[in-house]
């Protein structure tokens, strides 16, 4: 087997099963992290033994992404201790944590896509004959590389015309082919079917066994008990827990990851929501704003014209299509069946005019491309209907016509217009209905912008004032506001308190009351427990992309939801996956999951769990020596 | 925790739901990739078959030598297509390395060759240089290129009034005549073009880094570097076909060159390489010129009348329907 | 309203807020400083001649300019502009037997279409602006050299002659139309409802379209004024020399273009479109090729100051704007 000089020898295994006492393989003390003032790291705490499968756990913002990053050499941490087998070390760059030993795997496959397999796989460390790369054995290895991965594909495709889990699997076999002392994965499985996943954790256990360390990220808890052995939670940029994973139950690890004491559960309430739906309150001056808000012209918005304090009057009815009159049994939202390639399973839900529906579930559970499918930015087969009407052309503008609005998640990307003031991105949707052939009136957009600065208290220098100055709170509500002028039938919050202070945070809690209050439709997403169970009639709970439980006034509690989150057989589940969810139980005894089982027979696999030299070793052993 | 016992799962199968093309899809992209070699093919066989007598030697002499160096633009163009940046500025580094080399043959024929490639190259390693570490658009960089270099060669000839010869003496001059020598010095230029893509760790960076440059970052391949490489890759591509040019003409020619990029990324993009970045094929820029090379001569022989806007309106209309299948492809890979 | 002043959230540093100026002013300052210094060299540089000339020049320039700006301040930018012009003389020798309105109303429409061309495969087949516009770019010259036939063709019309040559109250009527043509694009930006959306999805284009925006159509029409626009030009450019060259006309006007815009501050980002500044680009690179001839530098020269020019124009105005 001819081996050029930069491809090391394939006999160098890993010393297999490392003793108890030996170093660390991979440890952050108190690391620091800030971007701008702003903390994403505040004291992390990971230490990760080597031939142990350790979770790394913590809900959106808790930094888990940032601890991968500087553990990686993405960034560099203000302060603290990253040491690698007992060694303190600094990585610069990926290229730096690579050599040093530590390959990872991320949440987004990031291969080229037009490159044949075989390439992408020995990217940057191509095998070489004369100085050239040499494509035969290139391709002959890739393809006995990927052979063990369960991966059977032309390894000359381009990367791109295999499925997702087939190309999260070549991600897979180039991250761990170089000298995989610590391998860390950032959500591995999110796009890969039942059976991926068990060849995925195949090839974990193989890892394990040979005395490299795996940090494993995921949200999806049945998984982490099957594989990890050992669990650490951050959360608000601190490690709140660090121990076994078997000795953890599922529903102190999401109390944990949410930050609610389960045992205490307070009963004062921590957010501004209205305690009932009988106690919301719409706001005081709509008399005002029914004045300002622009009538709707023939057509095109003649449905939206009735003032906002009392929607169903419907005084425009004779330019309408015929349906502002409307049986308080109707929906404002009914989605139906929404499905998609990866994320999406047959969602369907209603949201009643003045009624606020909570949407829950973990990072990942396909809450945020529930709301982009209803606006018609994320492609989803399945039916959106509002006030009983369905759309049929699933386009955003088709849908904020006929009444939807939706504060996106990532309010920079696309939320905010950063360049535009205040002004222009108040009144950015509402446009064609301030002006009069296409010339904007600007007297009405003054009164407007000056209508809701003042209502939202939106701190600005002006209207004139770029919106990228403002403080996150403050642009949300700019984003509120730009909606609200449209007088919408159903708003879909995604988020819509994240990142922002607690001032305002009470503040655009009280305006999602009011605008309840005044018949709007909401579906409300949120990571925080307490702002869902507060300011929600019901909730809808997702997993991996169905829906798996629908708590219902009373039922809406702190304990039922996390039951929900945690997937041990809540109320009103629903859905075969949720009953393996549920017969799965606790997590302690897991058994396999059927979908696996049809196959056992393959040989080859076998081979590998030895985890002894093997053909193609090779590159499996390969020691980056720096 | 959880104890496993015996049956080792065994390797699942990927296959065929690993992958995911249909038989209609695989065909697509092969006809993706064969596509300007199936075309080049059709339309020398349909011209040979209209006019059999035609397609004499003379026909392939004049579509070989007459226009084998601009087609070097259009290997540099490749590369620097495939990183998913543009370089404007070769058509007037092509007029540029064409004067340089008929001053410096004055010289002695050596310099003839080393100033054009000293000049150009440097030329293009600033504008890798403003792009990569600027990070400045490619697309604007390199017209300031194209402006740039033409205001220089009209320095060097004193606003175009000094035309510099190539000694009638000089082997310099061996370097551009007949069809042979020339053809085969493009060859050879194209072959090594091919290995460097296809065959080197630099072509893999190459298209990395036009193909998912975050990435590229985080595989600690040299981004950086390899853009400015591939920019000054190009210009001395640029200078070394004005240079040859020049040999050819026996003079250094001020107006040359002019629109020579346009036809340079019109043959890459027939070619087969994506303007998007991250799939080049030197392979597919060579079926690309020939393509552009044979149309011209066609219309040049049946359609003289209409002269070369025939051609640059075939051109066109064969480029906008190449990005439109491109883009077409390209979005239904991602639905 | 509360009058807080909030603190920018990145740190506008000194050095930020000079280059946000001279983005946004530098091309006035400059403009002035140029014609202070041209004049102090040559008084002769104010007289009424010389400023009618520099107005033949620049007409043409401003209204490809006002064109380019609208695209660019979508993210794009319209290579096709030089040959729309080309299409667009080539056009008005051929119908001008059918008198010159008919003639100009059918080199609009060409203009017209050849937008549409472009902005469709941007808009809907997603082709990059780059790309989609320099296959028209090289396909319309070639289309308009087809037209035309092989030589220039004289155009003797006395309307259209009247467009490129009369003057009115002293000021070329090209420069008049050039100026009705800034004023309608200013207002059309800054006061309609497709101005304020094309500045919202250059600027952020996923937010825009989470907004209902009707991005495609924006796009497309905005491709479509430059088509029209660049077409304008090319009907004057045909009266100001009584001929119609599609050959020549026009080329390199999508550089001198594209030139104006980012001198004038537009950034290339998108999310802004500066109309004035655009003028004053168009103006300035106008009036410096003119002064630098006017005082024997070499075209070499004025080439490569021009080449300098952009790079700094662009340096200035690189990475902002852009969140």
């Amino acid at each position: 087997m001819p081996t050029s000089p930069d491809e090391p020898d394939p006999s160098a295994p890993s010393a297999v099963g490392a003793p108890a006492g030996a170093p660390a393989a991979l440890e952050a003390r108190r690391v620091v992290k800030s971007f701008g003032g702003v903390h994403a790291l505040r004291a992390a705490d990971l230490l990760v033994r080597p031939g142990e499968v350790h979770a790394l756990m913590g809900e959106n913002g808790a930094g888990k992404s940032t601890l991968i990053k500087l553990l990686t050499g993405v960034y560099r941490p203000d302060d603290g201790v990253i040491a690698l087998h007992g060694t303190e070390r600094d990585f610069r760059t990926p290229l730096e944590a690579q050599t040093a030993g530590i390959s990872t795997i991320y949440q987004e496959v990031n291969l080229v896509p037009m490159m044949s397999v075989a390439r992408n796989l020995f990217l940057g460390r191509e095998p070489r004959r004369y100085g050239l790369v040499d494509l035969r054995m290139m391709n002959r290895l890739a393809a006995e590389i990927l052979e063990r991965y369960g991966v059977r594909v032309d390894v000359t495709a381009p990367v791109h015309s295999l499925g997702l889990g087939a190309q999260q699997m070549v991600a897979l076999a180039r991250a761990v082919r170089t000298d995989a002392r610590v391998v860390i994965m950032d959500e591995p499985t999110s796009s890969l079917e039942p059976r991926e996943v068990q060849t995925l954790f195949d090839v974990i256990r193989t890892l394990r066994d040979q005395g490299s360390a795996v940090v494993f990220v995921s949200h999806r808890l049945d998984e982490l008990y099957e594989i990890c052995d050992r669990v650490t939670v951050l959360r608000d940029g601190r490690t709140v827990h660090s121990g076994a994973m078997a000795a953890l139950p599922r529903m102190e690890l999401i109390s944990l990851m949410l930050g609610r004491d389960l045992v205490a559960a307070h009963d004062g309430r921590v957010t501004a929501f209205a305690p009932d739906r009988s106690q919301r309150q719409p706001a005081p001056d709509d008399a005002a704003l029914a004045e300002l808000l622009p009538a709707g012209r023939r057509g095109r918005w003649g449905r939206r014209a009735a003032g906002p304090g009392d929607p169903g009057s419907g005084t425009t009815g004779s330019e309408t299509t015929g349906s502002s009159t409307r049986d308080s049994g109707r929906a404002a939202l009914s989605v139906s069946g929404l499905t998609d390639r990866h994320r999406l399973r047959d969602v369907s839900l209603d949201v009643a005019p003045g009624e606020v529906v909570g949407l829950g579930g973990l990072l990942g559970a396909g809450r945020s491309e529930t709301a982009q499918a209803v606006l018609g930015a994320h492609p989803a087969a399945g039916t959106v209907s509002v006030d009983g009407k369905r759309i049929r052309r699933r386009n955003p503008q088709a849908a904020v016509r006929a009444g939807i609005a939706m504060l996106a998640e990532d309010r920079k990307a696309e939320g905010v217009i950063p360049g535009l003031s205040v002004r222009e991105n108040i009144v950015l949707a509402a446009l064609p209905r301030l002006s009069r052939a296409g010339i904007v009136s600007t007297a009405r957009q003054d009164r407007i912008v000056e209508f809701f600065m003042n209502r939202l208290r939106i701190k600005a220098s002006g209207p004139e004032q770029k919106v990228q100055d403002l403080s996150g709170g403050n642009q949300q509500k700019v984003l509120l506001a730009r909606w609200m002028c449209l007088n919408p039938r159903v708003l879909l919050l995604d988020e819509p308190t994240r990142g922002i202070d607690v001032g305002a945070k009470a503040e655009v809690q009280g305006i999602i009351d009011q605008l309840a209050a005044e018949g709007v439709g909401v579906l409300l997403i949120s990571s925080e427990l307490d702002e869902l169970i507060e300011g929600s009639d019901r909730v809808v709970v997702l997993r991996t992309g169905s829906v798996v439980a629908r708590l219902d006034g009373d039922e809406v509690t702190a304990p039922n939801l996390l039951a929900a989150l945690a997937g041990e057989g809540a109320e009103g589940a629903e859905g075969a996956e949720d009953a393996e969810a549920a017969a799965l139980g606790d997590g302690s005894e897991l058994g396999e999951p059927e979908a696996s089982e049809p196959e056992a027979s393959e040989p080859g696999r076998g081979q590998s769990e030895s985890g002894g030299p093997e053909p193609g070793g090779a590159d499996e052993g390969e020691g980056n020596a720096s | 925790m959880s104890v496993r016992t015996a049956q080792v799962p065994a390797a699942p199968r990927l296959s065929p739901e690993g992958l995911l093309e249909t038989p209609r899809e695989r065909w697509i992209r092969r006809a993706e990739r064969r596509g300007p070699l199936v075309v080049l093919v059709a339309v020398c066989a349909a011209a040979t078959i209209a006019s059999p007598s035609d397609a004499s030697w003379s026909d392939v002499s004049s579509i070989l030598g007459n226009n084998a160096f601009v087609w070097l633009l259009a290997l540099g163009m490749t590369f620097v297509i495939t990183t998913g940046g543009i370089d404007l500025s070769v058509g007037s580094l092509y007029a540029l390395g064409g004067v340089l080399a008929a001053r410096g043959s004055a010289s002695g024929p050596w310099l003839a060759i080393l100033l054009p490639l000293v000049v150009c190259a440097a030329w293009g390693a600033v504008q890798g240089i403003l792009v990569a570490y600027g990070g400045m658009a490619p697309f604007i960089v390199t017209l300031a290129g194209l402006l740039g270099a033409r205001g220089l060669l009209q320095a060097l000839t004193n606003q175009g009034s000094t035309t510099y010869l190539v000694p009638a003496h000089s082997w310099f001059r061996h370097l551009g005549a007949g069809t042979w020598v020339p053809v085969g010095i493009v060859a050879a230029l194209f072959a090594i073009g091919w290995v460097l893509m296809e065959r080197t760790g630099y072509g893999a960076t190459l298209t990395a880094i036009g193909g998912n440059q975050d990435s590229a970052v985080l595989l600690g391949l040299p981004v950086a570097r390899a853009k400015v490489l591939v920019y000054l890759l190009s210009g001395t591509l640029a200078g070394a076909a004005g240079a040859l040019g020049g040999a050819r003409l026996g003079s250094g020619v001020t107006t040359i060159g002019v629109g020579y990029e346009l036809t340079a990324i019109a043959a890459v993009v027939i070619g087969g390489t994506l303007l998007t970045g991250g799939y080049g094929t030197v392979g597919g820029t060579v079926c690309g010129v020939l393509l552009l090379a044979v149309i011209h001569h066609l219309i040049d022989r049946y359609l003289s009348q209409y002269g070369s806007a025939m051609t640059d309106a075939v051109n066109g209309a064969f480029l906008a329907v190449v990005v439109l299948a491109q883009a077409l492809l390209e979005r239904s890979r991602r639905r | 309203m509360t009058a807080t002043v909030i603190e920018p959230v990145d740190g506008a540093g000194t050095r930020e807020r000079i280059l946000d100026l001279s983005q946004r002013y530098g091309v006035y300052v400059a403009l002035a400083v140029l014609i202070a210094v041209a004049t102090a060299l040559n008084t002769d540089f104010m007289s009424v001649s010389n400023w009618r000339v520099q107005m033949f020049q620049a007409a043409p320039t401003v209204l490809v300019a006002l064109g380019m700006a609208l695209v660019i301040g979508t993210e794009g930018v319209d290579l096709s502009v030089g040959a729309t012009i080309a299409l667009a003389a080539s056009i008005i020798p051929l119908y001008i037997g059918y008198g010159p309105a008919p003639a100009i109303v059918l080199a609009l429409l060409l203009g017209a279409a050849s937008g549409l061309v472009g902005g469709s495969m941007v808009a809907f087949a997603g082709v990059q602006p780059i790309v989609a516009t320099l296959s028209l770019m090289i396909g319309v010259r070639g289309l308009a050299e087809l037209l035309n036939g092989s030589s220039a063709k004289p155009v003797a019309d006395s309307t259209i002659a009247d467009l490129g040559e009369h003057t009115l109250a002293g000021i070329p009527l090209m420069a008049w139309i050039a100026l009705a043509a800034t004023a309608v694009v200013a207002y059309t930006v800054r006061r309609t409802t497709f101005g304020r959306q094309l500045v919202a999805i250059g600027d952020n284009k996923r937010a825009s379209l989470l907004a209902g925006l009707p991005v495609r159509r924006v796009l497309v029409t905005v491709y479509v004024l430059s088509g029209v626009l660049a077409a304008l030009a090319g009907v004057l450019i045909v009266g100001h020399g009584a001929e119609a060259d599609p050959a020549n006309q026009g080329l390199n006007m999508e550089l001198s273009a594209i030139t104006a815009v980012v001198v004038g501050g537009t950034p290339l980002s998108g999310g802004r479109v500066r109309v004035v500044g655009t003028v004053a680009g168009a103006m300035f690179m106008q009036l410096i090729s003119a002064v630098l001839i006017q005082h024997n530098v070499p075209t070499s020269t004025t080439q490569i100051v021009e080449a300098v020019l952009i790079c700094l124009a662009v340096y200035v105005s690189r990475e902002r704007g852009t969140r």
